[in-house]
């Protein structure tokens, strides 16, 4: 709004008095809230279970519901990569949000047309991948971790068989050194796929000269910010259909 | 004039009257700026703004209903301090207390906790109404940083909140949410590379944030300063920028 304000003369005068017109706004709604707040504090109560006991350890021990989609990553990645790397990736990505859109168009106002595949994107990431993992973890996990419906009684005894195997044992690799290094080939392979599809689909989309005016900064970061954030669903994939457990074995790290 | 009227007018055109209040309540343009202007906690407004930027259904009050939430917990949050000390002998204790004897201790208690929840609830769709209406492109990319930082002392302030109970219910939450600090690579004695680097249980990430190798006493005073001191006011600091910039850059609208 501001420049455009000072740049052009303004043709009209949209302006209107704070108060009363958005403190009123504002009154109103805080009191809604607040009476919604009060409601809803006088009907349900704070949890408050048993004092803590360091040598009881409930099954399943879940972290605070907004970080559930964090502990469900874990069914897909080890800790070090659910737990930190992909958490500081998620911020890194949001930070970079405004340095990688270019797009003038959508500024200050609603649209879907101009900046379709930036939203959708974003709803991916944040409604499906985010939201839908925490409903996972919060309403479909029980003891061991396992899946249950909400319904159905936690069965601490579930029986679940361990199927899972490496990718490159599954395809019959059984040398270690040949395994770990076709799995850095095939994290190899998915990145610079990813982005060879992402050029291209860059191209088809938006065209050369958005791609030129872009600049390569922002197309590899967009590019690699996508990969990273694909790779998970990529992993439910391989999980739920062929039950891989790592893809790359090595003494230090597993993905 | 009514003798009520005089004495009003007494009242009004005392020293005391004007030295506190700087104008009427007419219903004048010039009022209606100096209502904005001369109130300090108003004038984080401009004394104007645009029509669309009023709409509920531009803003959603996302960013104001956080903020409201914000200031909800630390209303009551204060009111729980003074009866909750963060000692492992007495945290769940203080708690019972809390809930069966203090007058309104219950509510209170209740209040903090969903205002918490809420508040996430609120600052993500908060994010998602930003993003939807392109609010972070120029000039607003450094406001857009600010946000997502306060997005995240929003968790951090939540999850350092979930240990105080000193219930079953905090700790092993807590446990299971800090041991990935336990799993970072080079930093955490359960992550990758941890044998070139010298971490041990007693001496990495997550022995740095429980203030020793197990979840005990110490991360309860720990996560207590953390959540009573530290993080709001490193985040009132940021909300102060945010809102600042928010003034300085202009709020978004469509362009004239
Ligand atoms: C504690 C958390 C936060 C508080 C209290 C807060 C508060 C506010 C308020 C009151 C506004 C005014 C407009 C509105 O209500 O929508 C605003 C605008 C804005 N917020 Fe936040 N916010 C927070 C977190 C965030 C986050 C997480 C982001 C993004 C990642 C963000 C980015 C922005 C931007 C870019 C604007 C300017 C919007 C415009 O000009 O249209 N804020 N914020």
């Amino acid at each position: 709004m501001a420049e455009s304000a000072q740049e052009r003369k303004l043709p009209v005068d949209d302006k209107i008095h704070t108060w009363p017109h958005l403190v009123r706004m504002e009154f109103l709604v805080a009191l809604f809230v607040l009476i919604g707040l009060t409601i809803w504090s006088l009907t349900i109560d704070a949890p408050l279970e048993e004092p803590a006991n360091p040598t009881k350890t409930p099954n399943p021990s879940k972290a605070p519901w907004y970080f559930l989609g964090l502990q469900e990553m874990l069914v897909y990645f080890d800790p070090w990569h659910a737990g930190v790397v992909l958490p500081t990736l998620i911020i890194v990505g949001l930070v970079v949000i405004p340095f990688i859109d270019t797009n003038p168009k959508g500024n200050g106002y609603y649209c879907f047309k101009d900046r379709k595949w930036e939203i959708l994107t974003f709803i991916f990431g944040f409604h499906i991948l985010w939201v839908v993992t925490i409903i996972i973890g919060t309403f479909f996990r029980g003891p061991g971790w396992n899946l249950f419906w909400p319904w159905q009684f936690w069965d601490t005894h579930k029986v679940v068989a361990l199927t899972n195997v490496d990718l490159p044992y599954l395809l019959g690799i059984r040398s270690y050194w040949v395994a770990a290094a076709f799995g850095l080939f095939a994290i190899g392979a998915y990145f610079i796929g990813w982005m060879g599809f992402f050029y291209w689909f860059v191209l088809k989309v938006k065209g050369k000269d958005f791609l030129e005016r872009w600049g390569m900064v922002r197309f590899n970061i967009t590019g690699v910010i996508l990969a990273v954030m694909m790779s998970l669903p990529a992993k439910m994939f391989l999980r739920l259909a062929f039950n891989v457990k790592y893809i790359l074995v090595t003494p230090w790290i597993n993905i | 004039m009514s003798p009520l009227e005089k004495i009003k007018n007494d009242i009004v055109e005392s020293q005391v009257w004007k030295a506190i209040f700087r104008h009427g309540y007419d219903d004048t343009p010039r009022n209606r700026v100096m209502m904005v202007t001369s109130n300090v906690f108003l004038h984080l407004h401009p004394a104007k703004v645009r029509r669309h930027a009023v709409r509920m259904r531009f803003t959603w009050c996302m960013g104001g209903l956080t903020f409201l939430m914000f200031l909800m917990t630390a209303i009551t949050g204060i009111y729980l301090m003074f009866y909750y000390r963060p000692v492992a002998e007495y945290a769940y204790a203080d708690m019972k207390y809390l809930e069966f004897d203090m007058p309104f201790g219950m509510l209170m208690r209740n209040m903090h906790r969903w205002a918490a929840h809420a508040m996430i609830v609120f600052v993500w769709l908060h994010m998602f109404r930003v993003f939807l209406t392109g609010s972070y492109k120029p000039p607003r990319e450094f406001n857009w940083i600010v946000g997502v930082l306060l997005l995240v002392l929003t968790l951090l302030l939540s999850f350092t909140g979930y240990l105080l109970p000193w219930d079953q219910l905090a700790i092993w939450a807590v446990t299971v949410g800090s041991n990935m600090a336990r799993a970072s690579p080079l930093l955490g004695y359960e992550g990758p590379f941890a044998e070139f680097v010298g971490v041990n249980p007693i001496y990495d990430a997550r022995a740095f944030l429980f203030g020793g190798g197990e979840i005990g006493p110490h991360t309860l005073l720990r996560f207590y300063i953390l959540h009573c001191i530290f993080i709001p006011l490193v985040a009132s600091i940021l909300m102060a920028v945010h809102f600042w910039r928010i003034r300085r850059d202009g709020f978004s609208g469509p362009s004239l």
